[in-house]
C-alpha cells in the first residue's frame, strides 16, 4: 500500500495531496455487510471441523442419530481412548512425522543443491538440460507411474515409509528447483566474489552465503513439501506393504469396514490427524500463507 | 520425455537467465557434486520407472512372469473400452465443473477480502484451513454430513430427493466429490488471486468511480483483464490436480456407486489387482499424455505472463 502510494505520484498522474488527504477518511470506512457476508462463507469451512469435534465427543447411540451438529449429550470423551488404540495413534502419528521430516529434507537439500549449481553454471550445457530435465517431473502425476513403483519399491525393499519418503521429495524435487532457481538468479553474483577472493571455497560459499539468503525460499519449499507429505493418502496406500507401519491418513480407513457405527470414535480419530496441523498453522499463519503465496505465485 | 518438452522450456531460459551469469568458464567439479545426486535418484525413481511402465503399455504383461509385444493393441482395446471412456468422461467432466466452481467462489472470495472489511486476516486465516488438512479425513467428516445428516435433515424439512444419501445415487454422487474438491482447493486459488488483486493499483478504482463506474463495471473493466493471467494459470492448474482426483472419492463414493464416480487414477490403480497391468500401463501412458499437453499449455500461458509483468 504503501509502495504503491509513494510510487505513483512520480508518474506525474494522479495529484497527490488530494489523494493523500482522501486516503485516511477511506480508511476508517469499513463495509459491515461484506464482513458479515464473508464471515457466513467462513462457515462452510468451519462446519465441517466443528461437526468434527462435536462428534468426537458423543456417544455411539448419539452418533448415529444423523444430526452432526446437535451438541453433545452427554458429554463423552471416552472415544478418543479407543480411537487412540485403535489406529495405534502413537505408532502412526510418529512415522508420518518421519516421513514428513525426511521428505522436507531431501527436497530441500536436493533441490537447493542442484539449483545453485544449474543458475550458478547456467551457461554449461550440461546444468542447463538438467534443469529441463528435472523440470520434466511436474508432467507426470503419480497414477502414471504407480503400478511400476509399486513393483521398485517391492525389488528394492522400500516398500516402507522410507520409500514414501523418497518418493514424496522426488515429485517436490521439480517445483522446489523451480523455486530456488528463480529465487537464485536475483541474488546478486557479486556477493560470491568477495567472498571468494577471500578464498572461500564453493562448499563454504554455498553454506555461509547462498543458504542463508535462501532463508524466504527455504520456508517456502519446506511448507509445500511438509502438507504435500503429511496429508497424502494416495502415495503411503500404495506404497507401504506393512499395513502396521501406515501413516495418519490411511490408518483412518479402518473406521470405513470394521465399527462400522462407531462414529464417535471414528470422528475422534479424524479431529486426531487434523488437530495437528491446523494448531501449528494458527500459530504461524501469517508466516504460512505469506509461504504459500510465494510459492504459488511464482509457480 | 525430454525431447517433448525441450522446444519450449528452451525458448524460455534466454529470457531467465541473466546475461552476467554467462562470464563463468568451465564448472568446477564440486558443481557436479551438487547436481548429480539429484539426477541420480530422480532418474532411478520417476524417469525410468516412467520408461518402464510405457515399455509394458505396448505388452501383454500381468505383473509377473514372461511377456510378449503386443504393438498397439493395449490402445486399441483402450478406445473401445466403455469403463475407460466412463472414467475419462466422469474425470474430465468433474475436472471442468470443479474449476468453475472454485475458481469463482476463490474469485469472489478474494475480491471480498481485497475490500475494506473488519477481520480481514483473520477471515483469510481460516479461509486457508482447508490447505492444512488432509483430503482424506475430510472426505471421510463430508461422507457422514452426506450420507447421515443431509438424509435427516432433508426428511425433517420434507424434500423428498435428499432423504436418501446422494453419495448412493449414480446420477448425484458426483457433486458430493465437487462440493469437498473445491473445498479442498479454494483456498490456494484465493491465495493466488489475494496476491493477483493487490497489484492493481488503487488509482484505477478511484479514477473510474469519478467517471462514475459502477462496481460491476469496474469488476468487469479494471479487475477482470488486469487478473486474466492469474485466472488462466490457476485453471490450468486446477484442471491439472483435479484430473489426478482420487483421495477424495475413496473417502466419499470409493468410485460407486457401480462404476459411477470412477476416475481415471482410480482405473489404473485397478490394473495392480486386476490382472490387466499392462492394459492400464496403456491407459496410464494416455493419461500421461493428457497432462503433458496441459503442462505444456501451463509454462507457455505463464511465460506470456511473465513477459507482459
Amino acid at each position: 500500500m504503501t509502495a504503491i502510494a509513494t510510487a505513483t505520484p512520480r508518474d506525474g498522474r494522479a495529484p497527490a495531496p488530494v489523494r493523500d488527504r482522501r486516503r485516511p477518511a477511506r480508511a476508517h470506512r469499513t463495509s459491515w455487510p461484506l464482513t458479515v457476508a464473508l464471515a457466513l462463507c467462513s462457515l462452510t469451512v468451519l462446519a465441517p471441523l466443528y461437526v468434527t469435534v462435536m462428534m468426537a465427543f458423543k456417544t455411539s447411540e448419539q452418533s448415529v442419530a444423523g444430526n452432526a451438529f446437535a451438541l453433545p449429550a452427554p458429554f463423552n470423551p471416552a472415544s478418543f481412548a479407543e480411537a487412540w488404540q485403535l489406529t495405534r495413534f502413537p505408532v502412526s502419528f510418529s512415522i508420518s512425522v518421519g516421513v514428513a521430516a525426511l521428505t522436507v529434507a531431501l527436497t530441500l537439500l536436493l533441490s537447493s543443491l542442484a539449483s545453485y549449481a544449474i543458475v550458478r553454471y547456467w551457461s554449461h550445457r550440461f546444468f542447463r538440460w538438467s534443469f529441463v530435465y528435472l523440470l520434466a517431473s511436474m508432467f507426470l502425476p503419480f497414477p502414471v507411474i504407480a503400478l511400476t513403483e509399486i513393483k521398485l519399491t517391492a525389488l528394492t525393499g522400500l516398500d516402507n515409509p522410507l520409500g514414501v519418503a523418497i518418493l514424496h521429495a522426488m515429485f517436490q524435487l521439480a517445483f522446489s528447483v523451480l523455486l530456488f532457481s528463480a529465487y537464485l538468479r536475483s541474488i546478486p553474483v557479486e556477493l560470491e566474489e568477495s567472498a571468494r577472493i577471500d578464498g572461500a571455497t564453493t562448499w563454504q560459499v554455498f553454506w555461509r552465503i547462498i543458504l542463508p539468503l535462501l532463508g524466504p525460499m527455504i520456508a517456502t519449499v519446506g511448507i509445500f513439501a511438509f502438507l504435500a507429505s503429511w496429508n497424502d493418502f494416495m502415495l503411503p496406500s500404495m506404497i507401504v506393504s506393512d499395513p502396521t507401519l501406515q501413516v495418519l491418513p490411511v490408518v483412518q480407513n479402518i473406521f470405513q469396514s470394521q465399527f462400522g457405527t462407531n462414529y464417535n470414535v471414528a470422528f475422534a480419530s479424524y479431529l486426531m490427524a487434523m488437530a495437528p496441523t491446523i494448531v501449528v498453522y494458527l500459530f504461524a499463519q501469517r508466516w504460512v500463507i505469506s509461504g504459500i503465496t510465494q510459492g504459488a505465485v511464482k509457480s | 520425455m525430454t525431447q517433448t518438452l525441450t522446444p519450449s522450456t528452451r525458448a524460455a531460459a534466454p529470457t531467465t537467465a541473466p546475461g552476467r551469469r554467462r562470464r563463468h568458464g568451465r564448472p568446477e567439479p564440486i558443481a557436479y557434486l551438487f547436481l548429480v545426486p539429484a539426477l541420480v535418484v530422480f532418474t532411478a525413481f520417476v524417469v525410468i520407472p516412467a520408461l518402464v511402465g510405457i515399455f509394458y503399455s505396448f505388452t501383454d504383461y500381468v505383473g509377473f512372469g514372461g511377456w510378449s509385444f503386443l504393438g498397439l493393441r493395449n490402445y486399441t482395446a483402450l478406445l473401445g473400452d466403455p469403463g475407460i471412456r466412463e472414467a475419462y468422461g466422469f474425470t474430465l467432466g468433474f475436472s471442468v465443473v470443479t474449476v468453475i466452481v472454485a475458481q469463482v467462489i476463490a474469485l469472489v472470495l478474494a475480491i471480498g477480502l481485497s475490500k475494506r472489511i473488519r477481520f480481514a486476516a483473520g477471515l483469510r486465516a481460516i479461509f486457508v484451513i482447508p490447505m492444512v488438512v488432509s483430503g482424506i479425513v475430510v472426505a471421510y467428516v463430508f461422507n457422514y454430513l452426506f450420507s447421515n445428516t443431509l438424509p435427516a435433515f432433508a426428511t425433517a424439512a420434507g424434500i423428498d430427493p435428499l432423504s436418501q444419501s446422494i453419495l448412493g445415487n449414480p446420477d448425484l454422487a458426483w457433486l458430493a466429490i465437487v462440493v469437498v474438491s473445491a473445498w479442498q482447493t479454494i483456498p490456494g486459488a484465493l491465495l493466488v488471486y489475494t496476491a493477483g488483486l493487490t497489484s492493481i493499483p488503487g488509482d484505477l478504482y478511484e479514477a473510474s468511480s469519478l467517471d462514475g463506474a459502477g462496481p460491476w463495471r469496474q469488476f468487469r473493466s479494471i479487475t477482470l483483464p488486469l487478473i486474466a493471467g492469474f485466472v488462466l494459470i490457476n485453471t490450468i492448474l486446477g484442471i491439472k490436480g483435479y484430473l489426478g482426483v482420487y483421495d477424495v472419492i475413496v473417502g466419499l463414493t470409493g468410485g460407486g456407486p457401480g462404476n459411477a464416480t470412477s476416475s481415471v487414477a482410480m482405473t489404473i490403480f485397478g490394473g495392480f489387482t486386476g490382472g490387466d497391468y499392462a492394459y492400464q500401463m496403456a491407459n496410464a501412458t494416455v493419461f500421461f499424455v493428457i497432462t503433458v499437453v496441459i503442462s505444456v499449455l501451463q509454462l507457455v500461458v505463464s511465460r506470456g505472463r511473465n513477459i507482459r509483468l
